[in-house]
C-alpha cells in the first residue's frame, strides 16, 4: 500500500509571528521552517499503519513548498517515512486554498497513492480547507477528523471520526484521503539512527509543468483575496472572586454562570 | 537586531543540519519526558528503570560507538546529546554516560567478539544496563592502588573486593570490574546475578538523586575464564574509558549551566522589586552577563574539542582542559543563578538548586578539579606532580 502524507512547512510555531501589513502575509524571512505540528500526527498515523501492514507499505511525504525548504523535510524522513516528493515552482507562490488543492491534486495524481493522510489544519494559515478541496479535486472520499483507523485492506478503509458529541464510524473505498486529529497518538521522536539514515533518503522535486498544471496558479490564480487584517480583541481582565469559604465560592461561581445564562 | 539571548554567538550556525536535528530530538525528549517529572524523581531519590529503554529507543546509548547495533554518530553529535540530557538533569546524563561511554565503550574497545555480541545489542536498546567499577572506598583519584583482586582458579577467575560510588550499580545487569591480577590490572564482565556479587545502594546523598549510586561487593565471586577482557592490561584499559566519559561531561555540564542561565534570565525579567524587574538592576545584569560569557565560552570550547575529537586529534589532556573548565564554570553559573532566584532558588519548583547540587558531584567525578589541573600541569611543563 502506498501511503502519502501531505505536510506543510510552516514558520517555527515557537517563534514570534508577524504579519507584513503590505502583503498581509505571515513573515517567513528570518524564521526557521518547521513541519506543521498537526501534520506530525498524520505522519505518526502513517507510520503506525506501516507497522501494522508490514514492509509492503511505503510512506511518502509530500509537500508544496519552495525548494529552498527541502531540508526541513528531513525530520519527517528521520521519523521513519521512506521518501519525500516536493512540488516546487515559483509560479505557485501566493496560491490560495483552491489553487493549492488543485496543484497538489495534479502532483498526487502523478505520484500515485492508495491513501492520503493529512493533518486537520495548518499552524500558520489555519484555514483547514485544503484536505477537503484536495479530496474533491482527486475525486476520492475524504474522511475528516479521524481519531482511529479501525480497518484497512481489500480496497476499503473504516475509521472513527471525531464529532462534538462522540464519534462516528465511517467507511469508504480506497483510494481515499483521511485527515487525523491528535487522538491518533503523540508523534514519535525521531531516533538517532533515523536521523542519520534520513540523509540517504530521496527527496525528489516536481515542477508545475511536470504535473500537467495548466491553469493559472499562484497569486494570479487565487480566487480568494485577503482584504484586511486585524489583531484580535484583547481578552478582558479576569475577575477575582474572594469568598469566605467553599460554599460561598460555589455560590459566586453559580451566580456568575447564571448571569451569563450558561446554566 | 541584537543577538539572541539564548544563542548569543550564533553557535547554532556552526552545526550542520544533522547535528541540529539530533540536538532538537534529544531536547524534545527531555522537554516531554524528563522535565515534567525530574523534580519528583530527584525528591524521591529514584531513577525510573523504564527510562533506560526509552533512551535506547531514542538512540543515545552508545550512540558514538560503531557496529553491534550502535548508531555510529560523531563525537559532536554525542556531545550535543549529552548537553541536552544534562539540561534535563545531570543524573540522566550520567546514566547515559556510564552506559555508553564507560560500560559499552569498554566492551566495544576491549571486549572479545563473543563479549561484544553478547552485550552490546542489548545495551544499545537499554534492555540491559551496565555499570563500571574502578573506584574503591580507599582509591579514587589514585586508581593504581585498587585492592579488588582476581585470582585464577582452574579455568575460572575468583574476584574479591569492594567498589564504591558506582553509578547504575544497583540497577545494572552487567558490571565492568577492574581488578588486580598477577599480570596487572584487568577488566572483567560480571553479570548481576553472579553468585558472590552484591550491591549496596548509597542512600542520603543530596546530589544526583535521580541516579542510582552503589557499592559493588565481591565475595569469592567466581566467573568463567572468558569473562575477562582478552587483551588489555594495566590502567590503560579503564583510563581510555574515562577519557570518553569525560568528553561527554564537558558538554553535559554546559547543559546544566544553560538551564540555570535561562531560568535566571527569565526569573530576573519577571521578578519585580522596588517597582521594576530585577533584570533592570546593574548588580543583577552583572550576574547574568557573567553567566552569558562563561556559558557561551564553554559551549564553544566543547564544540572545538568535539571537532578535534572527530578529526582524531583530541589529546586526553585537552579533554581534561574541557572537563576542568566547563564543570567549574557550570557550577559557578548554577550558584550565580541560585542567587538571582533568591529564596525561590532553593526550591525544586525551579531547576537551579537541583543542577547546583548535581554539579557538585560532576565536579568531583570523572577526575577531580585537582587531578585535571595536574594533568594539564604535566602536559605543559613535562613534570609529573601527582606523587
Amino acid at each position: 500500500m502506498k501511503i502519502v502524507v501531505t505536510v506543510k512547512l510552516v514558520p517555527d510555531p515557537n517563534a514570534v509571528r508577524r504579519i507584513d501589513p503590505a502583503t498581509k502575509r505571515l513573515v517567513r524571512a528570518g524564521v526557521e521552517t518547521a513541519l506543521n505540528p498537526f501534520d506530525e500526527y498524520a505522519i505518526e498515523a502513517a507510520l503506525q499503519l506501516k507497522e501494522r501492514l508490514g514492509a509492503e507499505t511505503t510512506v511518502t511525504i509530500f509537500t508544496m513548498a519552495p525548494e529552498s525548504m527541502k531540508e526541513s523535510l528531513r525530520k519527517a524522513l528521520a521519523m521513519g517515512a521512506d521518501d519525500a516528493v516536493m512540488l516546487s515552482d515559483p509560479a505557485l507562490e501566493g496560491s490560495d486554498v483552491s489553487v493549492t488543492s488543485y496543484a497538489m491534486a495534479q502532483a498526487l495524481k502523478k505520484t500515485g497513492f492508495d491513501l492520503i493522510l493529512s493533518g486537520a489544519l495548518s499552524d500558520d494559515g489555519n484555514t483547514g480547507g485544503v484536505p477537503g478541496a484536495l479530496a474533491e479535486y482527486l475525486g476520492v472520499p475524504g474522511l475528516t477528523n479521524v481519531r482511529k483507523i479501525e480497518e484497512i485492506g481489500d480496497g476499503r478503509i473504516k475509521a472513527q471520526r471525531e464529532t462534538d458529541s462522540g464519534y462516528q464510524v465511517v467507511s469508504g473505498p480506497l483510494p481515499a484521503l483521511v485527515t487525523v486529529t491528535m487522538a491518533v497518538g503523540e508523534p514519535r521522536y525521531a531516533s538517532l539512527k533515523g536521523i542519520m539514515g534520513a540523509k540517504k533518503k530521496t527527496i525528489s522535486t516536481l515542477s508545475a509543468a511536470d504535473c500537467g498544471i495548466d491553469r493559472l496558479v499562484g497569486s494570479d490564480g487565487a480566487k480568494m483575496e485577503v482584504v484586511s487584517i486585524a489583531a484580535p480583541k484583547a481578552r478582558e481582565k479576569a475577575r477575582v472572586v474572594e469568598a469566605e469559604d467553599g460554599a460561598a465560592g460555589a455560590q459566586a461561581i453559580l451566580d456568575f454562570l447564571r448571569e451569563r445564562k450558561l446554566v | 537586531m541584537p543577538p539572541s539571548a539564548l544563542d548569543f554567538l550564533e553557535i547554532d550556525a556552526l552545526l550542520d543540519d544533522e547535528e541540529r536535528m539530533i540536538r532538537d530530538t534529544v531536547r524534545a525528549f527531555v522537554r516531554g519526558r524528563v522535565l515534567p517529572n525530574i523534580a519528583q524523581w530527584f525528591e524521591d531519590h529514584t531513577f525510573p528503570r523504564e527510562l533506560s529503554r526509552e533512551l535506547g529507543k531514542l538512540g543515545v546509548l552508545g550512540m558514538h560507538l560503531h557496529g553491534y547495533g550502535c548508531p555510529g554518530a560523531s563525537s559532536v553529535s554525542y556531545g550535543l546529546a549529552c548537553l541536552e540530557l544534562e539540561a534535563g538533569d545531570s543524573g540522566i546524563r550520567s546514566f547515559a554516560s556510564v552506559q555508553g561511554s564507560l560500560a559499552m565503550f569498554a566492551i566495544s574497545n576491549w571486549g572479545s567478539e563473543d563479549q561484544k555480541n553478547a552485550w552490546l545489542p542489548r545495551m544499545v536498546t537499554g534492555e540491559s544496563v551496565g555499570c563500571f567499577g574502578l573506584t574503591e572506598p580507599d582509591f579514587g583519584s589514585d586508581p593504581s592502588g585498587i585492592r579488588t583482586a582476581a585470582r585464577r582458579d582452574g579455568t575460572d577467575w575468583v574476584i574479591d573486593g569492594t567498589k564504591a560510588w558506582i553509578t547504575n550499580g544497583g540497577i545494572a545487569d552487567i558490571a565492568i570490574v577492574w581488578a588486580q591480577t598477577d599480570e596487572g590490572i584487568r577488566g572483567f564482565l560480571v553479570p548481576a546475578k553472579t553468585k558472590g556479587f552484591s550491591t549496596h545502594a548509597i542512600e542520603r546523598k543530596l546530589s544526583l538523586r535521580a541516579s542510582v549510586t552503589s557499592d559493588l561487593i565481591f565475595e569469592s565471586c567466581r566467573v568463567p575464564g572468558d569473562a575477562v577482557f582478552p587483551e588489555v592490561l594495566g590502567l590503560r584499559g579503564p583510563l581510555a574509558c574515562l577519557n570518553e566519559a569525560r568528553y561527554g561531561v564537558l558538554w553535559g555540564a554546559m547543559g546544566a549551566a544553560r538551564s540555570c542561565y535561562e531560568s535566571a534570565l527569565e526569573y530576573a525579567k519577571a521578578r519585580k522589586q522596588f517597582g521594576r524587574p530585577i533584570a533592570g538592576f546593574q548588580l543583577t545584569q552583572q550576574k547574568l552577563v557573567k553567566m552569558l560569557l562563561e556559558l557561551n565560552k564553554g559551549v564553544l570550547l566543547a564544540l572545538h574539542i568535539g571537532r578535534m575529537k572527530d578529526a582524531g586529534r583530541a589529546h586526553a589532556s585537552q579533554i581534561s582542559f574541557g572537563k576542568l573548565n566547563n564543570v567549574r564554570e557550570a557550577l559557578a553559573i548554577a550558584r550565580e543563578a541560585r542567587s538571582v532566584l533568591g529564596a525561590n532558588g532553593v526550591t525544586l519548583e525551579y531547576p537551579v538548586i537541583r543542577h547546583m547540587n548535581n554539579l557538585e558531584s560532576v565536579f568531583t567525578y570523572e577526575g577531580t578539579n585537582e587531578i585535571h589541573t595536574l594533568i594539564l600541569g604535566e602536559a605543559i611543563t613535562g613534570s609529573n606532580a601527582f606523587t
